[in-house]
């Protein structure tokens, strides 16, 4: 069990580590960045399907159904613009090189 | 198998949050980002396997085929796309990932409602709680994170919907903020009503009293959103951003997951400080995003004497040729006409006859923080010659020619000099400094704050009219004439 005060400790040790990823980080990488936290809270996928696994009455199941759902395009949408945004900076990278 | 199994989920959980920190620390490094997400997505996938695993869950099917079916259609749309459109499609993303957190919550809820109405006075407060019961934190944190998730499902589909263009106007009336208020308090006082249900003895329940504070937060999430125009959309969607991961590492506390407990607290941190970052390079405070009235006071702004002066391409391309010092200023318009290909092909005709070019970005260029250097990285700009606002002010009193394509507001001087005016104390481009400005404008309209631009009337600047890609193209051509 995560109760009470461990719970806490969890949230504030990685509020920090979110805020300190992010504390210096250049300008050119906030959206890539944003993107790429938006693809990371698609874990929600994960609680989704705990939910949907639980539900008993049909009203549950659609609930946990459209979560599952939404969960798996957040995670999936996510994944792709974020790795199509990386891409850029490979291309431009090999032009640099030569 | 039996004991070994949920050790053996427990440990995929931290090695998904594990590679989600490590990702994340990835791709806030140029060199290293591209691998950044793909450790994160192999997280997600080990999570997901994972979860399948879990012993004692029911809907199988529907689970995969709910999967399938997200995965697919975001994985189609997201490939299918332009560039320009990212911004709206992080919106779009990140409002699914809220609206599923806000789903747990209400499913959770809902089934915590079901058992507790079934067997009354078990879960009382007061007396010794059944175990089954869900925890009174976590029925706190369940409430809280269904309410943020379901404003930000709400808010980031308007958002979406805005900068799509669907939905071009703001929509302003009197007593909008007293009525956010009112449905904030309602929620409020609703959530806290069916609270003492779910822990008074022998109290029923109301399903459709959760149903409503569902409907509550999703009302509040439209009407926050609706009022609030496209200049400030970026700081929006961050800002739901990190709403989305708080309400997954609340529901994540709800389902006991440790894996979305550190991710969405992750994201919730990172992103609550992206939204300040974003909010101070436009000179905004985040309470003037949402609850400001952007634009209303622009009736008593300075009037702007002078004409524009228009120049032909002909000339703008020999001004140009014959400089030393080339700044070129890209703003949301060039990448609306898709023209960062034809401008760098116009840079790189003129780096072959000898002139120093740079691109000087504005922190808020575009729809969002770097959304810019994404742009010109697709089209093959090397980082070295793009320049941020701190490091190209200084230098463009010795430019000899500033080239404008698309930018409007970041680079107003107003915002230096008029203390009415609404985008007054945001920090510019300094462009007017320069010797010459050239702006490429599609007609003379005004930028997306709606503020007129006093750069267009100043002695040094010249207007070259026409669309983007097209304007670029013949100071191209005009180029090559002269060599040949």
């Amino acid at each position: 069990m995560i109760d009470g005060f461990l719970a806490l400790y969890i949230f504030m040790l990685a509020a920090f580590t979110g805020y300190e990823i992010i504390a210096r980080v250049p300008v050119i990488l906030h959206t890539p960045l944003m993107s790429g936290s938006n693809f990371v809270h698609g874990i929600v996928v994960v609680g989704a399907m705990v939910a949907l696994g639980h539900a008993q009455t049909p009203l549950e199941q659609v609930i946990g159904f459209v979560g599952v759902l939404l969960g798996a395009g957040n995670a999936a949408g996510g994944y792709v613009v974020t790795e199509r945004m990386l891409d850029m900076f490979k291309a431009s990278k090999k032009k640099e090189g030569g | 198998m039996e004991t070994l199994l949920p050790g053996l989920i427990k440990a995929s959980y931290f090695l998904a949050a594990l590679l989600f920190i490590v990702g994340l620390k990835r791709m806030s490094s140029p060199r290293t980002a591209r691998t950044g997400i793909l450790w994160a997505g192999v997280g997600m996938l080990v999570a997901v396997a994972a979860t399948f695993a879990l012993p004692g869950l029911h809907n199988r099917e529907l689970m995969l085929a709910a999967i399938v079916l997200g995965t697919a259609a975001a994985w189609w749309s997201g490939r299918r796309v332009a560039m320009t459109a990212m911004p709206q499609m992080v919106a779009l993303y990140n409002g699914m990932g809220g609206g599923a957190a806000a789903a747990i919550g209400l499913a959770e809820l809902i089934a915590a409602a079901a058992w507790i109405n079934a067997h009354p006075g078990q879960c009382a407060f007061a007396a010794a709680p059944a175990a089954t019961c869900l925890a009174p934190s976590a029925t706190v944190l369940a409430y809280v994170g269904l309410f943020i998730g379901a404003v930000s499902f709400a808010g980031s589909l308007i958002a979406f919907a805005k900068l799509q263009g669907w939905m071009d106007r703001r929509f302003v009336f009197s007593g909008q903020r007293a009525l956010n208020g009112v449905i904030l308090l309602a929620a409020l006082a609703l959530g806290a009503w069916t609270l003492t249900a779910d822990f008074g003895s022998g109290l029923q329940v109301s399903l459709l009293a959760i149903v409503v504070f569902a409907a509550l937060a999703l009302a509040l999430g439209l009407l926050m959103t609706l009022p609030i125009g496209g200049a400030d959309m970026p700081v929006v969607i961050s800002l739901y951003n990190a709403f989305t991961g708080l309400a997954v590492a609340f529901e994540g506390y709800v389902l006991q997951n440790e894996a979305m407990i550190i991710a969405g607290m992750v994201v919730g941190a990172a992103g609550t400080l992206l939204t300040q970052l974003m909010a101070r390079a436009m000179n905004r405070s985040l309470g003037n995003v949402l609850f400001g009235s952007f634009g209303a006071a622009g009736g008593a702004a300075q009037a702007i004497a002078g004409a524009q002066k228009p120049i032909e391409a002909a000339d703008a391309a020999v001004m140009m040729a014959y400089a030393e010092r080339v700044v070129i200023v890209p703003g949301y318009g060039m990448a609306v006409a898709q023209a960062q290909h034809k401008v760098w092909e116009f840079a790189q005709a003129l780096i072959a006859r000898g002139v120093k070019v740079r691109f000087a970005i504005h922190p808020v260029a575009g729809r969002m923080p770097g959304h810019m250097n994404v742009l010109l990285a697709e089209a093959g700009v090397p980082y070295d010659l793009i320049a941020d606002m701190d490091d190209i002010n200084p230098e463009f009193p010795t430019t000899d020619v500033v080239l404008v394509i698309g930018a409007n507001d970041v680079v107003n001087p107003v915002a230096r000099t008029d203390p009415s005016s609404p985008i007054y104390g945001m920090p510019i481009l300094d462009v007017a400094t320069a010797k010459n400005v050239i702006v490429v404008k599609r007609g003379k309209g005004t930028g997306f704050a709606g503020i007129e631009n006093a750069l267009f009337y100043a002695d040094n600047a010249r207007m070259l009219y026409g669309d983007g890609q097209a304007a670029v193209a013949s100071l191209i051509a005009e180029l090559k004439a002269m060599d040949g």
